[in-house]
C-alpha cells in the first residue's frame, strides 16, 4: 500500500474517536457561545480531517512529495482567499468604493439579506 | 505489510496511486476555491446566518456519521486487499457503497424538504452556495460509488487488488470534504 512497510492502526478505535468528535461538533454549538462554536465546529473539523488523512489515507507513509503536492494546493487556496477576500469583504478602500454597497447602506439594507 | 500495487514509475510510486494523488490535489483546488469563496462571502454578510438556520443539522450530522463509517469499511477493505483476501475486500467495499447510497438518499430527502419550503438554488446567494457545494460533493459520492462497483467486482475475483487502495484514497478525500462542508453549511448559524 505504501513505500514503507508499516503496521495498520486500530481502525475501529480511530473511527470511534471520529464519532465522538462528531458528537462534540454537533453539541458544542448548542451552547450558543461563538468561541465554543468556533472551536467545537471548525477546530474539531481540522482534527477529524487530520485523523482521516493520516490514518485512513496514510498520507504520512507516502513519498514525501505527495504531502508537498497537497500542501502546495492548499497554499494556492490560501493565496486565492487572501487575494480576493479584501475585495469581497470590504465595501471601500483608499481609492475605491463599491457604489452598490453605498446604495444598499442608503437604502438601509447594508450587510445584505443573503440575496446578493 | 507487503506492497500490493505494481511499482512501475519513474517517481518511485505506483502509477495508479500517483494518478489518484494528482486527482486529490486538483480536487483540493476545486473544493478549496469553492469553500474559500463561501467563507469570504459568509464573513462579509453576517445576515446569511438567518438563511443557514433552515439547514437540517441532524440530517447533516447523520450523513457525516454515514460517511465516516463508510470510510472505515473502505480502509478495512484496503487492509483485506493487502492480505490478499479479495472477496472480503469486495464485501467491505459493498458496505462503503451502501454508505454512499444512504448518503445520497438522505440528501435527496433533505433537499426535497428544503425546496418544498421555498429554498431553491436561486433563492439567495447562500442557497446558491449550499446547493452548489453540496451538489458537487454529492456528484463525487455518486461517482465514487460507481467506480467502487467496478473495483469490487474485480476484487471479488481476486483481480487488481491494488485498486482497492486507490478508490479508498479518493473516498477518504470525499469524506474530508464533507467534514468541512458540514460545519460551514449546517453548524455555523
Amino acid at each position: 500500500m505504501s513505500e514503507h512497510a508499516h503496521e495498520h492502526p486500530n481502525y475501529i478505535k480511530i473511527w470511534a474517536v471520529l464519532v465522538v468528535l462528531l458528537g462534540i461538533s454537533v453539541l458544542g454549538p448548542l451552547f450558543g457561545h461563538p468561541v465554543v462554536t468556533l472551536v467545537t465546529a471548525f477546530g474539531i473539523a481540522l482534527v477529524k480531517a487530520y485523523l482521516v488523512a493520516k490514518n485512513f489515507m496514510h498520507v504520512n507513509v507516502q513519498k514525501r512529495f505527495v504531502a508537498y503536492m497537497l500542501l502546495t494546493c492548499l497554499v494556492f487556496m490560501a493565496l486565492f482567499f487572501f487575494a480576493a477576500a479584501p475585495d469581497v469583504m470590504k465595501s471601500e478602500g483608499n481609492n475605491w468604493y463599491k457604489p452598490e454597497a453605498q446604495w444598499q447602506a442608503g437604502a438601509g439594507t447594508s450587510e445584505g439579506h443573503g440575496d446578493h | 505489510m507487503r506492497p500490493i500495487a505494481n511499482t512501475r514509475s519513474a517517481a518511485g510510486i505506483p502509477t495508479g496511486r500517483l494518478a489518484v494523488w494528482w486527482v486529490v490535489a486538483s480536487e483540493i483546488v476545486i473544493f478549496g476555491g469553492l469553500l474559500a469563496s463561501y467563507v469570504m462571502h459568509r464573513l462579509a454578510h453576517p445576515a446569511w446566518a438567518e438563511q443557514a438556520m433552515h439547514t437540517n443539522v441532524w440530517a447533516g450530522g447523520f450523513n457525516t456519521l454515514v460517511l465516516l463509517t463508510s470510510s472505515l469499511s473502505a480502509v478495512l477493505a484496503h487492509k483485506a486487499a493487502e492480505e490478499g483476501d479479495g472477496p472480503k475486500a469486495a464485501r467491505l467495499l459493498g458496505y462503503t457503497m451502501l454508505g454512499g447510497a444512504m448518503f445520497v438518499v438522505v440528501k435527496a430527502f433533505e433537499w426535497t424538504a428544503e425546496i418544498q419550503a421555498g429554498y431553491t438554488i436561486t433563492s439567495s446567494t447562500f442557497w446558491s452556495f449550499y446547493y452548489s457545494a453540496a451538489g458537487l460533493h454529492g456528484l463525487h459520492v455518486i461517482g465514487g460509488v460507481v467506480i467502487m462497483g467496478f473495483v469490487a467486482a474485480a476484487a471479488r475475483r481476486n483481480e487488481e487488488l491494488h485498486r482497492v487502495e486507490l478508490i479508498g484514497i479518493y473516498w477518504h478525500f470525499v469524506d474530508i470534504v464533507w467534514i468541512f462542508l458540514f460545519p460551514l453549511l449546517y453548524i455555523a448559524k
